[in-house]
């Protein structure tokens, strides 16, 4: 069974299901059945449409080129239209969502994956930057120690060992705020 | 021994955004709107208020005002006060919390690192094997559900099963704690740069959210439901207590973070205005970041509506046949009922979803849920995804980044002040050190069931602990060192006295208010047996959370969490008091009229 949501996907550049439309996806099925399915000249006779509803909605059947009374498997026919399903649905300018087929589930696109997954990219770059930072500064602070050594370490040194007596803390030189 | 030299802020502005900084965090983000939202909306802005004015502003003016007269640590601040408070609990805490705070810094820049692929990979479900359909666990809950608690977490079904150290989240918290690092690494110096940076663009990005998010359909509906208020909720006693707590958590008081960054002020400072300014930039910043983020909200809400409806729709055209688009939005009612009155049993198979506006509006999220779930579903929909999500998840990592520096203070500069460090280690091999071993431990939120000891850590450590030691800190600066000698210290380093409301507070109102919060808390939480939700694909009724107890070796360990920083307190001063003892002994068996007093008293 098939289904059509044309007015959903395309809005105002709808067209309107009409016999040419049902003779268009007779001969894609057709299609379908000759390329994927057993080489036989299947022809647009040969698919047989019933039940048609105002939804676009219907039920269709394949018979055997060779015998019109015979009716082709049903796996035969679901595994060739999986197979063309993205033909059928451009004919018709649909998606796998607008145009459904009960009963075949679409085969989704396997998404693009990528060698080195992004993130690694972009986590890369972050660590990269932190670790030359780090580095940088280690290295800038080790040259400011070096230069202080030979300047008033001792002072430092005596400083912390006496006791501070908190009376005279006003008097200390620091930056106006 | 207080600092006579050595670091200071370059400005005040430096100072005042580190402040700001540490107060404003993830919870002015994700957990105040998530508080406005429960509890009726504008209503809740009353007991807020009310509790910002009687124990948020006390306290921090009392915590600023200290650690710039004494000029120390919390270790040192204790220490001054009397010898016989530790103040060892404070770095405790803050180093605990720092623990599992970096961890939620890791996820966020986990999703940042994510955020740069289109589409984004919380969009769609993966494929499962043999690509007929979607992932099962993924398809019964939603991508986003998927994305964070198996792609990211890899979460395990509850907390026994601790499941393998995941390595992604391994490297996220290690470029976590490397960021931190870099802006930690030399102390006040590195932090006060980088503040600049990480207090403003929070704001930055607000606005522009703010902007953005007013121009989405359905945003007043959101702001609509979040302001309204609801008179009622107010009777219920858990609304107050939840202000009190949140104002609390919220303004990062108790961690000893804030007595460090005003310890490396001038003392000639006007801390009164500091604290002020502070308070309320906190809490405006909680209100503004609120319209965003429920703007967004009212906007998903939407657009789960819609979808809901579309997915009814068409579920009856499908069925009956009707043609394509014949039933709307607005005929829907019309049709439904037609269709119901000619053939309700099929009507009744096709099991329609009832959709209502309000109860999408209703599902209220917070922390990492509101963060990494419904704010990455947002923003899938907004035009420009990558962009907003980017945005997003920077802010967040600037708002914890600028918190984790007043924890990381809040351990480094007590002990700097008990000089334990040898002083032949430098200070950025010591901070170093403090990163890597907060790292080492933090491993444990790597594990499977990370996020479940990520909320005990939370509930437990960052929560009771504080409000006892907050407890301590006004009844020992008030009745200890003695509120006279602190008005006239106040009065020396701003030049007026502390009027009325100062005074009210600091001698009675807060800590009244906090004993008050805290008996009630421990009476809320001891009622109830703790529950935790889990998520567990294997559950009956996923994806809804299995509820299930904490096994008791768990619960002692929550126990632990929640008693050891403040037995320090209770520890220390035995400690002391022992050697008090031990020495008034001894002089009275031995007076030795030159004997040197100078030893106690002093550390």
């Amino acid at each position: 069974k098939y289904l059509f949501s044309i007015n959903s996907a395309l809005g105002d550049q709808a067209y309107v299901w009409n016999e040419n439309e049902m003779f268009l996806f007779r001969a894609t099925l057709a299609f379908a059945m000759r390329t994927y399915s057993d080489g036989q000249e299947y022809d647009v006779a040969n698919v047989v449409v019933c039940d048609e509803t105002p939804r676009v909605s219907f039920w269709f059947v394949v018979t055997s080129p060779l015998d019109a009374s015979l009716l082709v498997d049903k796996r035969r026919v679901e595994e060739a239209v999986r197979k063309s399903r993205s033909r059928i649905n451009s004919a018709f300018l649909l998606t796998d969502d607008t145009l459904e087929f009960i009963g075949i589930p679409p085969t989704l696109e396997a998404p693009v994956a990528p060698d080195t997954p992004p993130w690694l990219i972009a986590f890369g770059v972050v660590m990269g930057g932190v670790g030359a930072g780090i580095v940088v500064l280690l290295v800038s602070s080790v040259k400011r120690d070096g230069e202080e050594e030979t300047g008033g370490k001792t002072e430092n040194e005596a400083a912390s060992d006496a006791i501070y007596n908190m009376s005279f803390s006003d008097d200390e030189p620091v930056t106006q705020m | 021994l207080p600092k006579p030299q050595g670091p200071k802020w370059d400005n005040k502005v430096q100072y005042m955004l580190t402040c700001i900084g540490f107060a404003v965090g993830l919870g002015n983000v994700w957990r105040f709107p998530y508080l406005c939202q429960i509890y009726g909306g504008g209503a809740f802005l009353i007991p807020y208020g009310i509790a910002f004015v009687f124990e948020g502003l006390p306290l921090l003016h009392m915590e600023l005002a200290i650690g710039q007269r004494l000029r120390m640590g919390s270790v040192g601040v204790w220490n001054s006060i009397s010898p016989y408070l530790g103040g060892v609990a404070s770095m405790l805490v803050s180093f605990l919390v720092g623990l599992f705070y970096n961890m939620l810094l890791a996820w966020i820049l986990w999703y940042f690192f994510h955020s740069f692929q289109s589409p984004l990979p919380w969009r769609d479900c993966p494929l499962n094997l043999n690509r007929t359909g979607y992932v099962s666990e993924c398809e019964k809950s939603s991508p986003v559900n998927y994305f964070w608690y198996r792609e990211t977490l890899n979460i395990t079904p509850n907390i026994e099963t601790s499941g393998p150290v995941q390595w992604w989240l391994v490297l996220c918290l290690a470029s976590a704690w490397g960021l931190v690092y870099i802006c930690f690494i030399r102390g006040i110096e590195t932090i006060g740069k980088a503040i600049y940076v990480t207090a403003t663009f929070p704001y930055l990005v607000l606005t522009i959210f703010l902007v953005r998010s007013l121009t989405l359909a359905g945003a007043t509906d959101g702001l609509i439901y979040l302001f309204t208020p609801n008179w009622e909720t107010l009777k219920n006693p858990n609304v107050w207590l939840d202000a009190a707590t949140q104002i609390f958590f919220s303004l990062s008081l108790a961690f000893g973070g804030l007595i460090a960054f005003s310890s490396y002020n001038v003392q000639k400072n006007n801390c009164e205005r500091d604290a002020l300014i502070v308070g309320c930039v906190n809490s405006f910043t909680s209100i503004y970041a609120s319209i965003p983020i429920f703007a967004i909200l009212g906007f998903k809400a939407n657009e789960n509506y819609n979808n809901c409806q579309n997915w009814n729709i068409l579920r009856l055209t499908n069925s009956f046949n009707i043609g394509d688009e014949n039933i709307t939005v607005e005929n829907y009612d019309v049709w439904f009922n037609y269709l119901n009155a000619t053939d309700p049993s099929e009507v009744k198979s096709l099991d329609l979803k009832t959709c209502n506006l309000q109860t999408f509006l209703d599902q209220s999220v917070s922390g990492t849920g509101l963060a990494f779930i419904v704010f990455t579903e947002a923003v899938i929909n907004m035009p420009g995804a990558q962009v907003w999500a980017v945005l997003f998840f920077v802010m967040l990592f600037s708002l914890g980044l600028s918190s984790m520096f007043g924890n990381l203070e809040g351990v480094l500069t007590p002990l700097l002040d008990l000089h334990i460090i040898p002083s032949w280690i430098p200070k950025e091999i010591f901070t170093g050190l403090m990163c890597l071993s907060s790292f080492t431990v933090g491993l444990l939120f790597t594990l499977g069931s990370g996020n479940y000891w990520l909320e005990i850590f939370n509930s437990y450590v960052g929560s009771m602990p504080l409000l006892i030691i907050a407890f301590f800190e006004i009844i020992s600066v008030v009745y200890i060192y003695g509120i006279d000698r602190f008005n006239d210290d106040i009065e020396w380093m701003t030049g007026r006295r502390p009027n009325i409301y100062w005074q009210a507070t600091w001698r009675f109102i807060s800590p009244l208010m906090l004993l008050v919060v805290f008996v009630a808390y421990v009476v809320i939480e001891a009622e109830k047996r703790p529950t935790y939700n889990t998520w567990n694909p294997d559950y009956v009724h996923f994806p809804l959370a299995d509820v299930q107890h904490y096994p008791e070796w768990v619960y002692v360990i929550c126990v632990l969490l929640s008693v050891l920083p403040v037995v320090s307190i209770p520890l220390v001063a035995l400690y002391k008091f022992m050697g008090f003892l031990n020495k008034y002994i001894m002089k009275r068996h031995n007076p030795n009229p030159y004997g040197n007093e100078l030893c106690h008293g002093e550390f």
